[in-house]
């Protein structure tokens, strides 16, 4: 109880709570511009938030995504054009909605139905990390290289239309990984002399780099015309929502249970997971013909999906160190950075802090029900943001940010290479995420192997010695199976 | 702007098998198996493999393989200076920021990716200047990272 009341004052003082406000405002400002993402949002606070002590620094980053990705929702509503990836599944059908003239239901949809998806993925963030993280305790490193393997494996069979290039992209992560002195022997390895390789590739660089720069790039080469906004007056978007929470409650609660589900699975984030809930809610639809049509079911349903998918990511993110998702790639990171090293030790050693994440994210969810609100209304001053004077100065800040981590160009450098990379690699069809995976658990795979395989004298069989360790090779061999069944789930979504 | 799987996979092959050739040299723990070539020699065999197999599956896609497919910014020379600009500008930033500063530099890019995204010239100039001050007051004054003042040393303050 203690620890309980230590959270509380962690998170209800001003410098928390102005951060809090802060954050929801620049996610909502992210998540509505088209071409700024939630992962890019996190990417660009890095840098700001590694002058803070942790829990504002973890504060600004749970705000901020929660709100960009429901704010994703504004323009795919208005403009048919998702703000961002998350928001792509159900773009058209809100689009449908706003030409019949029902934008204000379906922005009050997108706006309820996310503080409820953000509300269950945190419920169950709350039930689920300390039971894990007990279990977790007794885990060896034989439990822990497979679970890294498994997580590794599903980012791939999720993530990637063909597999070959997500296990591509995940050996090229990994390999980045090698570069430096973090390995158990201690050797500097391909640094060749150079001084600031030896510890290794900057993560936030890279970040900045694949998330904001390679999006420079693409909008700089983006070719298609600049889009109209639709004007139709909206009035009270809260209108009707108790009636569409009772109609659709089994939808809602579904979108939100596979959503946190999906973003506990690493790799896979709030995108996937609405791209799934969308294709769920239109097959077993008792109105799937309306789906398409400008029809509020779907949406509901992947937009609650979206958002409890943020809090998913974080279970194994703080349990194991684990991402869910490339925010919370870049969150293992910061809260390394803030000597709030993830793992089962968290929960016991420190509790205040875990507590103080949940009441976070809570008030996260919260927030944006005004905040939102405010948002929807102001909409059409925010998507006439000029987006030609915007991206140069995000570009700057990008440079200035990658430099602060540590002062030093090199790591400009880094980011300028990270995203040039990255954009080609996306436009021929290697994902990004198994990339990033793999960066960022690389090191802790490689001391699992090393440590597992000395321990076992190099007889494999000892790595499935332990029945857990077992069960959890078995699921990651099982997961290669997995692509065939998500293959025909993006197909019906597309259909 | 679509390059051809077979190109990526002859680069990725060849990075693996650059790495393992490299990892060769490096040292052996006396009395143990597991040194630091293990892990890197594992993963770019794997990179050889995956290479090759995109080189196969990228030459078999089609009867006559297309190397290399454009896009339309490729024929657009605004788009392609977008491009340019973008690059080579934070390229510009690592190479003279150190020496010339960064309230000399900054500005100075600001103003020309407006111009290359087609901003009016007055909006261009008003808004780089704005823009550098503003991040230049929040990184350096108030998160004292330290930004070069590079020629204007003699004035920093």
């Amino acid at each position: 109880m203690e620890a309980v009341a230590q959270a509380f004052d962690l998170v209800f003082n001003l410098q928390t709570m102005l951060v809090i406000v802060g954050a929801a405002l620049f996610g909502l400002f992210v998540g509505a511009v088209p071409g700024l993402t939630a992962t890019m949002a996190t990417a660009l606070l890095v840098p700001v938030t590694f002058f803070m002590p942790p829990i504002p620094a973890i504060a600004a980053i749970v705000t901020a995504t929660a709100t960009a990705i429901f704010a994703g929702d504004i323009p795919g509503c208005l403009l048919r054009m998702p703000g961002t990836p998350a928001s792509a599944a159900y773009a058209d059908e809100a689009y449908a909605m706003t030409r019949k003239g029902q934008a204000e239901l379906a922005l009050g949809c997108g706006l309820v139905f996310s503080v409820i998806g953000g509300l269950f993925g945190t419920l169950v963030l709350i039930l689920a990390a300390p039971t894990l993280a007990e279990f977790a305790l007794k885990f060896s490193s034989f439990e822990y290289f497979w679970l890294v393997l498994l997580g590794l494996t599903c980012a791939i069979v999720i993530t990637a239309e063909r597999p070959l290039k997500g296990i591509v992209s995940l050996l090229l992560g990994l390999m980045v990984s090698a570069i430096g002195l973090g390995n158990p022997a201690g050797f500097p390895r391909f640094t060749f002399g150079v001084v600031d390789l030896a510890g290794g590739i900057g993560l936030i660089p890279m970040m900045i780099g694949m998330f904001a720069v390679a999006e420079i790039i693409r909008y700089a080469v983006d070719t298609s015309p600049a889009p109209q906004v639709d004007t139709q007056p909206i009035r009270n978007v809260f209108r009707g929502m108790g009636l569409l929470l009772r109609r659709y409650w089994l939808q809602t609660l579904r979108g939100s249970t596979l959503g946190t589900l999906v973003g506990a699975l690493p790799g896979a984030g709030a995108d996937i997971a609405a791209w799934m809930s969308y294709a769920i809610s239109k097959k077993s639809s008792k109105e799937p013909q309306k789906f398409g049509t400008g029809h509020v079911e779907g949406i509901i349903e992947s937009g609650a999906a979206n958002n409890s998918a943020i809090a998913g990511a974080w279970i194994p993110a703080l349990v194991f160190g684990i991402p869910g998702d490339s925010i919370t790639a870049i969150v293992v990171g910061v809260l390394y950075m803030k000597n709030m090293n993830p793992g089962p030790v968290l929960f016991t050693q420190n509790p205040q802090n875990i507590y103080a994440v949940y009441l976070l994210f809570i008030l996260a969810n919260l927030i944006m029900i005004p905040l939102g609100w405010w948002c929807i209304k102001v909409a059409k001053n925010l998507l006439r943001v000029p987006r030609n004077v915007l991206m140069p100065i995000i570009l700057l800040f990008c440079i200035v940010g990658a430099f602060a981590i540590n002062n030093t160009v090199f790591d400009v450098g880094v980011m300028l290479l990270a995203g040039v990379v990255a954009y080609v690699l996306q436009e021929n069809g290697f994902p990004v995420a198994p990339a990033i995976l793999g960066v960022v658990l690389g090191t802790m795979l490689e001391e699992n192997f090393v440590t597992s395989m000395i321990k076992a004298d190099g007889d494999l069989l000892a790595f499935f010695g332990r029945p857990v360790a077992a069960t959890l090779g078995a699921l990651a061999i099982a997961a290669w199976f997995l692509p065939p069944v998500i293959r025909r789930l993006r197909r019906e979504a597309g259909a | 702007m679509k390059i051809n799987d077979a190109i990526f996979g002859a680069i990725f092959a060849l990075l693996g098998a650059v790495v393992l050739v490299h990892v060769q040299g490096f040292p052996k723990i006396p009395g143990q198996d597991y040194g630091p070539g293990i892990f890197p020699g594992l993963i770019a065999a794997g990179l050889l493999v995956c290479g090759l197999l995109l080189v196969v599956s990228g030459l078999r896609r089609h009867q006559r393989p297309t190397w290399f497919e454009g896009s339309d910014w490729m024929r657009s020379p605004r788009h392609l200076g977008a491009l340019a600009a973008v690059v080579l500008g934070v390229a510009a930033y690592i190479l003279v920021a150190e020496k010339v500063g960064f309230l000399l530099v900054a500005p100075v890019l600001l103003a020309l990716w407006f111009r290359v995204l087609r901003v009016g010239w007055l909006r261009a100039v008003v808004a780089a200047a704005v823009a550098t001050l503003i991040i230049w007051y929040v990184f350096y004054k108030l998160l004292r990272v330290p930004l070069p003042w590079g020629v204007l040393t003699p004035y920093a303050f």
